[in-house]
C-alpha cells in the first residue's frame, strides 16, 4: 500500500546490512558460517540474546557464546501490510535454548503462521553485510 | 521528598495547526511556548526551568533555549523517553521546583513530520549506533507492526478481539466531532474500523493514530507562582516513570510499563484508579490504550477489551471517559509524539474548558499516562495525576 507523494518503490525489501563493531563481530563471523550464537552467563546460567560481552542479568562478563540450534517456536507476529515491497512478517520466536528473539518469517504461508507454530532458522544475504538470521515455519 | 502539592501546571496550548509546511520545527517549539506563557499569564523572562526531548532540534535544550531567548534558565532537562517525554517532563519539573531548583518551566514539543517527512523528530540519527541496531533494523519493524505483535499476543493469551479494539477509535472520534481543529473529525462506527485496510496483523488503518505536524507546550510553578495568577489551579498530585524493554530475551508482550509507573505515581497521589475522573491514555494506536488500562489497574489484565466495548471509554456514555480532545487517533499526534497532549487536555479537563458537549462533569482528579518508544521492544513509560484545586 503506498501513500501519494511516497516515492516509487524498489521491487524486493532490502535487508539492511547490520553494524558490526568489536563486541559484535564474533555473532556476524558465525553468521557467516551459518552458526546463530547466543550468550551463556557461566555465573548465574542464564541465555541471553542479542549477545554481548556480559550477563544482562547478573552482569557478570563470564559469559560464553554457542551455537543456537535453529529450533524455535513462535511467541507472537504481524504480517506487515503497509510495505512498498509487499508483505512480510516481523516476530519474535522463541529458541529452544530459551530466549526470545526479533526476526522475520520467511518462505513460508502467511495463513499457517500461528503462536506456538514450530519454525527453523535460515539465513538471508543482507544488503552488502553479513547475512541475518531468519526463521521459516519448520 | 514526595512531589505531591509542590508544584502546579499554569499552562497548557495546543498548536492549532496539523499542517505547517511554512513553519520551521524550532519556530513551532516557540509558537507552543508563547502559548503556554500567554495562558498562564507569564512572561518568557519568568522562565527559568527549560525542559525538551529528541523532536526539539539541535544541542538538546541549548539550542532551543537560545534560539528563543531564555535568559534566566538555572534548570534544564532534555530527558527522552520518545512521546511519553513530555508527561515525564511535568514530574521531573514538579521535582525541580519540589528542590527549588526552578518556579516556572517551559516544556515544549514540536514538529513536522505531515509535511517533512522523514525524521520530523529524531534528532541526531542515533538510532542505528544503538547496541540493540543490528540485530533489529534487518527486520523491519516500525511502530505499526511491533505495537501489532503485542495485539497478537494479547489477542492469544487473553480472547482480545479486534472488535473491542475497534471501541477504542469509535470512542475517540465521538469526542473528535466536537474539537475544530481535530484531524479526523468524522465518528466512526466498529465496522468501519475492522474494514478498513490492514496494515499490520490485527491492526487495521483506523486503529493508528493520525500523522501531524504542530506541537504543545506547558507551563509548570511552583505553589508561589501559580497563587498570584488567574488560572484554575492544577495541582501535580504524583508522577512515575519507567523503561521496559527486551530483557535479554526474556521481553514479555503481554504488558507495558505502566505496570509499573502506574502504581509510583498512585502511590505518591494517595488515589486508586477508581478515583479518576477522566484519563488521557497514550492512544498511538488502539492496543496501546487497552494495555495500559489494564496495567494502569483500571480493570483486571486481559479484561481490558470488556472495558473497552460498548462506549465505556465516551464522555457522558461511559464509566471512564478518555481522550475527550480526539486524542492520537483522532484529532493530533504533533510529530509522532503524543505525551504532551495528553496533559493538555487532562488540564483542560480539570479546568472545566474542555468542550461542553466532552466536559467531564465535577472534573477535579485525572491522570495522564504515555507510552514512548515501542511497545514491542523498549518503551519509556510516564504517569501523571492530577487535581483540581
Ligand atoms: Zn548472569
Amino acid at each position: 500500500m503506498s501513500e501519494p507523494g511516497e516515492k516509487k518503490a524498489p521491487a524486493v525489501r532490502k535487508i539492511f546490512p547490520p553494524a558490526v563493531n568489536t563486541e559484535t563481530e564474533r555473532f556476524w563471523k558465525a553468521a557467516e558460517e551459518g552458526k546463530l550464537l547466543y550468550g551463556y552467563c557461566l555465573a548465574c546460567n542464564e541465555p541471553h540474546y542479542y549477545p554481548r560481552s556480559f550477563c544482562p542479568f547478573c552482569f557478570s562478563e563470564r559469559v560464553e557464546w554457542r551455537q543456537a540450534s535453529g529450533d524455535a517456536t513462535v511467541y507472537a507476529y504481524s504480517i506487515m501490510y503497509r510495505s512498498p515491497t509487499g508483505p512480510y512478517t516481523i516476530a519474535y520466536v522463541e529458541l529452544a535454548e530459551g530466549p526470545r528473539i526479533l526476526t522475520n518469517l520467511v518462505d513460508c504461508d502467511f495463513e499457517k503462521i500461528a503462536i506456538d507454530a514450530a519454525a527453523k532458522l535460515v539465513w538471508k544475504p543482507s544488503d552488502g553485510g553479513a547475512p541475518v538470521p531468519f526463521f521459516t515455519l519448520a | 521528598m514526595s512531589i505531591k502539592g509542590k508544584a502546579y501546571v499554569m499552562g497548557a496550548f495546543e498548536h492549532p495547526t496539523r499542517e505547517a509546511p511554512d513553519k520551521s520545527v524550532a519556530q513551532l517549539h516557540a509558537e507552543c511556548a508563547r502559548g503556554a506563557l500567554a495562558d498562564a499569564g507569564l512572561n518568557k523572562d519568568d522562565i527559568d526551568g527549560y525542559f525538551c526531548a529528541g523532536d526539539a532540534p539541535g544541542f538538546g535544550a541549548l539550542s532551543m533555549a537560545d534560539y528563543m531567548g531564555l535568559r534566566n534558565l538555572r534548570h534544564m532537562d532534555s530527558t527522552e523517553t520518545g512521546g511519553s517525554s513530555y508527561i515525564l517532563h511535568v514530574g521531573h519539573a514538579a521535582e525541580a521546583i519540589a528542590a527549588g531548583k526552578c518556579s516556572v518551566a517551559l516544556i515544549t514539543l514540536a514538529g513536522k513530520p505531515r509535511t517533512s517527512p522523514p525524521g520530523g523528530g529524531r534528532g541526531g540519527g542515533g538510532f542505528a549506533a544503538a547496541p540493540e541496531a543490528a540485530f533489529e533494523m534487518p527486520y523491519g519493524g516500525t511502530t505499526h507492526n511491533q505495537y501489532a505483535m503485542c495485539a497478537t499476543r494479547h489477542m492469544h493469551e487473553f480472547g482480545t478481539t479486534s472488535e473491542q479494539l475497534a471501541w477504542i477509535k469509535v470512542a475517540a472520534s465521538h469526542h473528535a466531532q466536537w474539537n475544530p481543529h481535530a484531524f479526523l473529525k468524522e465518528v466512526v462506527t466498529v465496522d468501519d474500523v475492522v474494514n478498513s485496510p490492514m496494515i499490520a496483523t490485527p491492526l487495521h488503518r483506523l486503529d493508528c493514530c493520525v500523522v501531524t505536524d504542530g506541537g504543545g507546550a506547558l507551563i509548570v510553578t511552583s505553589p508561589e507562582v501559580a497563587k498570584q495568577l488567574d488560572r484554575p489551579k492544577v495541582k501535580v498530585l504524583g508522577a512515575g516513570e519507567a523503561p521496559k524493554g527486551t530483557y535479554g530475551g526474556k521481553v514479555d508482550l503481554t504488558f507495558t510499563g505502566a505496570a509499573w509507573s502506574g502504581p509510583k505515581a498512585f502511590a505518591e497521589a494517595g488515589v486508586k484508579p477508581s478515583d479518576i475522573k477522566y484519563a488521557s491514555i497514550y492512544d498511538s494506536f488502539t492496543i496501546t490504550v487497552l494495555m495500559q488500562l489494564e496495567d494502569l489497574g483500571f480493570c483486571e489484565k486481559g479484561r481490558g477489551g470488556r472495558f473497552v466495548a460498548d462506549g465505556n471509554l465516551i464522555s457522558g456514555v461511559g464509566k471512564l471517559p478518555f481522550n475527550t480532545d480526539g486524542g492520537g487517533l483522532c484529532n493530533n499526534h504533533p510529530t509522532n509524539r503524543g505525551g504532551i497532549t495528553k496533559v493538555i487536555e487532562a488540564v483542560r479537563q480539570l479546568r472545566g474548558e474542555a468542550h461542553p458537549k466532552v466536559q467531564v462533569p465535577s472534573c477535579d482528579l485525572a491522570i495522564a499516562h504515555g507510552t514512548g518508544g515501542s511497545l514491542g521492544t523498549r518503551h519509556g513509560s510516564a504517569t501523571l495525576i492530577m487535581e483540581r484545586e
